[in-house]
């Protein structure tokens, strides 16, 4: 499903990722770990086309496409969806409003009708059950005096309407007390799938107590120092990243 | 003809040239022409009125609108730059002459339908609006016939200002010039001596009226002169909601339009009026666009009456209005709502003044400018409470968005309490338009035009609110449209 392959890139003049080789399979989970300043954030930008990271080298393929040479939305359309680590305020825009106004885009690009107003309301409705939110935020502003863990809830919600073929997930877990933790895992859990691949970008390991990784694999300076299965999330969570960053200086 | 004017002498001269000499040209042997020689005198104002068959009362204000218009001099104060206008380069008489139609839509200008297509306005009313021969059924002519029946039948008069001159001159002489007095501003005083014509409009006592009288106008809208003049009454306990203006785009060759809008809400009478002005903006390099200076003031004369203004202005080089309401009933209340953009080279100086002298009035103001390209937007707003408004109050928010980093917003908030009781409170913000929201919403699939319409209907929602349905969901397709290309 998604191929990135020596993957170099910078901001401004700064190279932050410096040789990236990843291999994600449809229904496998995959979470990105590192300390603060690896490039985890940087890696889910540049591959979804956010301005101001250039790609300085390497190549990511996703079904087959070049993904570089899309543009963000159509890479969206395409399925791969980013939920943000810092999602956006749009006040008097309701989430109900752009949420339809995505689902169609993709819809169109798919060259399918637009869904009708009654059968778009019953889908969200049940996505809001799902991942148990309240259905009167369908009717807020996108965002506009959420909490930290209303808004990643709503990055969840927005991802279970879309049904995206790739989730990115950048530190979904970072300010989320328990019980948000559990709901927003929950979610994750529910749309996992054969068909479905998910990339969970993480700074500890309390996410992965809950969604379950099949592959783990560590950055650090820009490249990925180690990969393992599931247990390697436990070591990093006893040993720190410490070890890891000495054994690449040595 | 009037013989060129010399560029090196400044209009001042030359209209007191004009003026104070006796006129040369002598075109009143040609009084039977459809259109005056160009230029301004007291000849062309005699004119004006004779053609158009008006009592002495109104040839007398019209010429004392114009005396006092030459003893006044344009205004420099306003947050907008423009070349010198030629007063005396302007025709300030032609008779209506009727369109020639199109035979089909076939023939209309590609450019137009795309937009009328891209605002969504149903055909048949495409058709009235480019000029297209219609059928009998939707002939504009029927339609208006049809609503004036409806509103005869109520005992509403809502006629041209020509024809309320000729038939209720009465109300003409009450109402004319009580809220906006001819020596109100330079503008105003030209509209008052040369006006060709416009809407009146009389709601009596107790009624409501049965429609917005939107629907007749966006029809009769392609008519709209060079110095409109407008005058609504509510009676005692009447309603109306008045929409002027229109989303389709309109072109005219005159550069300088003048309006002046007076309405006069009597006890517990309620007038909204609505305006979308999307008048040609110029090119995107600037050149050409309508100036459209337009004083809009209503007066809550009687107590708990209610005047609420609505604009959305998208179009024109530069607008420059500040529609206002004079309180002066106890516990009345004044409202102003308003989208304004400039985008390319357009300039907004627009706002409001909400004048508190009633006890308990109450003020609502809520701005919302937008500015791209290297458009300049300024907010000027005055609310003043007058000693005797014991307890009055008011809200502003004055919020700007900036889409790239050409263009400007300014905010000329001005405050001035009389009155210790009262109550007065001001938000103001700036926002940008975010590369962040921008990702954001391009990362749920939506392109990036999309993305930026639905950004700016979001931030102008409070004012949507308050527009007639209809034009709401217009004005939301009208502000996308007018700032396609603006980013990215």
């Amino acid at each position: 499903m998604l191929e990135i392959k020596n993957l170099q890139a910078s901001v401004g003049d700064k190279p932050i990722l410096k040789g990236i080789n990843l291999t994600v399979k449809p229904g496998e989970v995959h979470a990105i770990m590192g300390p603060n300043g690896s490039g985890k954030s940087t890696l889910s930008h540049v591959l979804t086309g956010r301005e101001g990271y250039t790609v300085t080298g390497g190549s990511a393929t996703y079904n087959g496409k070049d993904l570089f040479a899309m543009k963000p939305e159509d890479r969206a359309r395409e399925g791969v969806f980013l939920a943000f680590q810092y999602p956006v305020e749009i006040p008097g825009v309701t989430n109900k409003y752009f949420l339809k106004a995505a689902y169609n885009a993709i819809r169109k690009h798919r060259g399918e009708p637009e869904i009708s107003a009654g059968d778009f309301l019953k889908l969200i409705k049940k996505k809001a059950e799902l991942v148990e939110v309240d259905p009167a935020f369908l009717n807020r502003s996108i965002n506009a005096g959420f909490s930290g863990g209303e808004k990643k809830k709503n990055e969840i919600l927005q991802m279970a309407v879309l049904e995206p073929k790739l989730g990115l997930l950048d530190e979904t877990d970072s300010g989320l007390d328990i019980d948000a933790l559990k709901i927003v895992s929950k979610g994750i859990n529910a749309m996992r799938g054969p068909e479905r691949a998910f990339v969970l970008v993480t700074h500890y390991q309390r996410l992965l107590d809950y969604v379950v990784p099949d592959v783990v694999h560590v950055l650090s300076g820009g490249r990925i120092v180690k990969t393992g299965g599931k247990e390697l999330a436990l070591e990093l969570e006893k040993q720190g990243y410490g070890w890891l960053e000495q054994k690449v200086a040595a | 003809m009037a013989k060129p004017t010399d560029s090196s002498t400044s209009s001042t001269e030359t209209l007191n040239q004009l003026t104070q000499g006796e006129y040369k040209y002598g075109f009143s042997s040609d009084i039977d022409a459809d259109q005056a020689p160009k230029g301004l005198s007291e000849e062309i104002v005699r004119l004006i009125s004779k053609k158009k068959n008006e009592p002495q009362f109104m040839l007398e204000w019209r010429l004392k609108a114009y005396r006092h218009w030459l003893t006044m001099k344009e205004p420099a104060w306003q947050n907008v730059h423009f070349s010198k206008i030629d007063y005396q380069d302007i025709i300030y008489y032609s008779a209506p002459k009727p369109k020639k139609l199109l035979a089909s839509m076939d023939e209309v200008d590609p450019e137009v339908k795309k937009t009328f297509e891209k605002l969504g306005i149903p055909l048949e009313e495409q058709k009235i609006l480019a000029g297209v021969a219609v059928d009998a059924v939707l002939d504009s002519v029927s339609v208006a016939t049809t609503y004036k029946k409806a509103l005869a039948d109520v005992g509403i008069i809502f006629c041209s200002f020509s024809e309320a001159v000729q038939n209720h001159p009465e109300l003409i002489k009450k109402y004319l010039g009580s809220v906006v007095p001819y020596s109100d501003n330079f503008f105003a005083a030209l509209n008052s001596a040369v006006f060709s014509d416009g809407s009146f409009c009389w709601i009596p006592k107790g009624v409501r009226c049965p429609m917005e009288l939107s629907t007749y106008f966006r029809i009769n809208a392609a008519n709209t002169g060079q110095f409109e003049r407008t005058l609504i009454v509510a009676e005692d306990s009447a309603y109306v909601s008045y929409l002027e203006g229109c989303t389709a785009p309109m072109r005219d060759t005159n550069q300088l339009h003048a309006a002046v809008v007076e309405l006069v809400a009597l006890d517990n009478a309620q007038i909204k009026y609505s305006t979308i002005q999307n008048w040609y903006p110029g090119d995107k390099d600037g050149k050409g666009g309508i100036f459209n200076f337009v004083t809009k003031r209503g007066k809550c004369k009687g107590a708990n009456s209610k005047i609420s203004w609505t604009q959305v202005e998208t179009g024109s080089a530069i607008t420059w209005k500040y529609p206002s309401c004079i309180l002066q009933g106890d516990g009345s209340v004044g409202e102003f709502y308003s989208v304004a953009l400039a985008n390319n080279y357009q300039q907004a100086d627009t706002g409001t003044k909400m004048i508190h002298i009633g006890k308990n009035t109450k003020s609502t103001i809520v701005s919302k400018g937008i500015s791209a390209g290297h458009g300049q937007n300024t907010y000027r707003g005055l609310v003043k409470i007058m000693k005797g408004a014991s307890g009055a109050r008011n809200y502003s928010q004055c919020d700007s968005l900036l889409m790239g980093d050409t263009c400007g917003a300014h905010t000329f908030p001005y405050l001035e309490v009389n009155n210790t009781s009262s109550q007065v409170e001001h938000e103001a913000t700036t926002s940008k338009i975010g590369e962040d929201q921008l990702f954001y919403c391009r990362q749920r699939g939506l392109s990036t035009e999309d993305a930026v319409g639905m950004i700016v209907n979001g931030f102008c929602k409070e004012v949507f609110q308050e527009l007639p349905i209809e034009f709401a969901v217009e004005a939301h397709k009208l502000l996308s449209l007018s700032l396609e290309g603006s980013v990215g």
